[in-house]
């Protein structure tokens, strides 16, 4: 089988620091697949060169089979690529309603009629639970709400690679529980690139877990392998017992 | 934006309309005359609030869209003399052009970058047109003349300078204008353009190519507000430089923040407004000006989203 996303050498340098160093990384189609590392380690810069909101300094990103490190990031969305944003970034002064329709509208390619893009947007909010809090401003959910809110949009974008930057940061227990059966159920038509600090949440959903340190790679396995990794124990799980 | 009560706001804007139509019948010649003209410029305003009030972007330099339809259709008629549904034509795609043009240069700025590059685009067309004076008649400008300011239609004719057919000619004009903003506005590109405005990272990470999209914004505006220009070139027939200063950037811009930016209304209130409080405030004193400055200080420091955004906010949240 093929990789559904490779980087080969991807770096990106903030002056001096490097937070992004030369990561060789492959993510099968299907998989569900855990981020974790210490703060700082370079997790979200490397998600966002993945999604194109920032340019590498060097190296190449291949999904799909398709190079993509210089096309623009809203293409790489319209090729399936789906990021929801670590600090959350919904539209506050819109409704939670329009937040999903936005997404939802430019992803329809038939059935463009008004009663669809109702349809699908109520379908991304049931999905997360927010159904009854269509019509509240998205700036007035509490802020589990609009973490979740923030997932229905990338839900709502019908995408091949959902990439999920600390979805439960923020997060009461029961939420937890339910967004990780929301997890499980959109890794059945989607692929999942997931940074949590979670590791409860980690072990319950990774198939594979890549331990990132210092901008690179540090380990990569299955939940066990990294659990028993010394290595992983001293940089990340020794600080979380 | 709620998908609630379509049926309300069209039915509030065509009330707005019928209003407007039932004016012509009543008003004293004098208001009559200052109406077609507050709706002419309305329209302006309308288009400018495309810009600013949906997309968020701050232009200082509308008034090179609204001569260029000035220009475009009065020089069209009296050079070439053209009539003047081809003339109106003519303004409008002068209008267009130019705003594709400025649209793909200033969109490379954003915030007081795109201030300051609309303004001095705004400044090198006001001067192109002093500098063509063989043409334009620099300063002074130029007539339209009374002639050539005839509608055909069929066997009838309409002399544009008959005060019913100016004034049923601008709320047409109007009219177009208002139900074409609601419609966008309601509609999905609507949606996006708002979501540009709101926060236009999130936007491109929702798949959306923004730059397209508000190269789209800057030309519809653009369009609207030369729009305005054809009709008031060929409406009140006097096409001048004046027009193309930057007083006639900052106006649009004033109409409507007065009366309320992204609201579809809100640019008529504004202009009537201002005018308005121009023309009763002149006619007590030759200080008018100050007047309407702390009117202006008043209306921004208790209103500070317009007349009909802070209704709006406080009583009609369904308002478009
Ligand atoms: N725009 C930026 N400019 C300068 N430095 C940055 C920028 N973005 C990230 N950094 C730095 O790059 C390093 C990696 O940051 P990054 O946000 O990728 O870490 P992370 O693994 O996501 O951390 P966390 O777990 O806290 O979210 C950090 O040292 C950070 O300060
Ligand atoms: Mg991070």
């Amino acid at each position: 089988m093929t990789p559904l996303l490779t980087t080969k050498g991807l770096s990106r340098n903030f002056g001096g620091l490097r937070a992004v160093d030369g990561v060789d990384f492959a993510l099968m189609p299907g998989e569900i697949r855990a981020v974790i590392g210490p703060n700082g380690a370079g997790k979200t810069t490397f998600v966002s060169l993945v999604s194109g909101r920032i340019q590498p300094s060097s190296g190449m990103i291949v999904f799909d089979g398709a190079d993509i490190t210089n096309l623009p990031a809203y293409a790489r969305v319209r090729l399936g690529i789906a990021y929801t944003f670590q600090i959350t970034s919904v539209f506050a002064n819109l409704t939670a309603y329009d937040n999903v329709a936005l997404p939802v509208q430019r992803t329809l390619t038939d059935g463009r009629s008004k009663g669809a893009v109702h349809a699908s947007a109520m379908a991304a909010l049931e999905r997360t639970g927010l159904a009854d809090r269509a019509h509240m401003p998205a700036g007035q959910l509490s802020y589990g709400h609009q973490r979740l809110l923030e997932v229905a949009m990338g839900l709502a974008l019908k995408p091949r690679l959902l990439i999920l930057d600390e979805p439960t940061q923020g997060l009461a227990d029961s939420e937890i529980d339910n967004f990780i059966g929301l997890v499980r159920e959109i890794a059945k038509s989607a692929t999942v690139l997931l940074i949590e600090h979670n590791m409860p949440v980690v072990m319950q959903l990774a198939d594979r877990i890549t331990v990132f340190n210092a901008g690179k790679i540090l380990a990569e396995g299955t939940p066990e392998q990294v659990r028993a990794n010394a290595e992983v124990q001293d940089a990340y799980l020794g600080t979380t017992p | 934006m709620k998908e609630a009560s379509p049926a309300k706001a069209y039915a509030l804007h065509v009330g707005v309309i019928v209003l407007l139509f039932a004016l012509s019948f009543v008003l004293p010649e004098y208001h009559h005359g200052l109406l077609a003209r507050i709706m002419v410029l309305a329209v302006f305003a309308m288009g400018y609030n495309m810009l600013f009030g949906y997309v968020g972007l701050l232009s200082l330099g509308h008034a090179m869209f609204f001569s260029a339809g000035l220009y475009g259709a009065g020089l069209a008629v009296i050079h070439l003399g053209w009539s003047v549904p081809a003339a109106f034509a003519a303004g409008l795609a002068c209008g267009a052009l130019l705003a594709l043009v400025i649209g793909l240069l200033a969109l490379r700025t954003s915030g007081v970058a795109f201030m300051i590059v609309t303004m001095m685009f705004a400044q090198v067309f006001y001067l192109i047109i002093l500098y063509l004076a063989a043409w334009t008649g620099g300063d002074q400008g130029l007539v339209v003349p009374q002639s050539a300011r005839v509608l055909v239609l069929g066997s009838t004719s309409l002399g544009l300078t008959n005060p019913t057919v100016r004034y049923m000619s601008a709320l047409v004009l109007f009219s177009i204008v208002l139900l074409m903003t609601l419609a966008v506005v309601r509609s999905r590109y609507g949606r996006v353009l708002v979501a540009i405005r709101e926060n236009e990272e999130r936007t491109k990470m929702l798949g959306y190519d923004t730059f397209s999209n508000k190269l789209a914004a800057v030309v519809v505006s653009g369009t609207i507000c030369a729009a305005s220009g054809a009709a008031y070139a060929l409406l009140f027939g006097y096409v001048g430089s004046t027009f193309a200063s930057v007083q006639y950037s900052i106006l649009p811009l004033l109409w409507v923040l007065l009366g309320g930016a992204a609201t579809t209304l809100g640019p008529l209130i504004g202009t009537l407004f201002m005018y308005y409080v121009v023309d009763i405030t002149s006619g007590y004193t030759s200080a008018y000006l100050l007047i309407v400055g702390i009117a202006l200080i008043l209306l921004v420091l208790f209103f500070p989203k317009g007349i009909l955004g802070t209704i709006r906010q406080r009583w009609l949240g369904w308002l478009p």
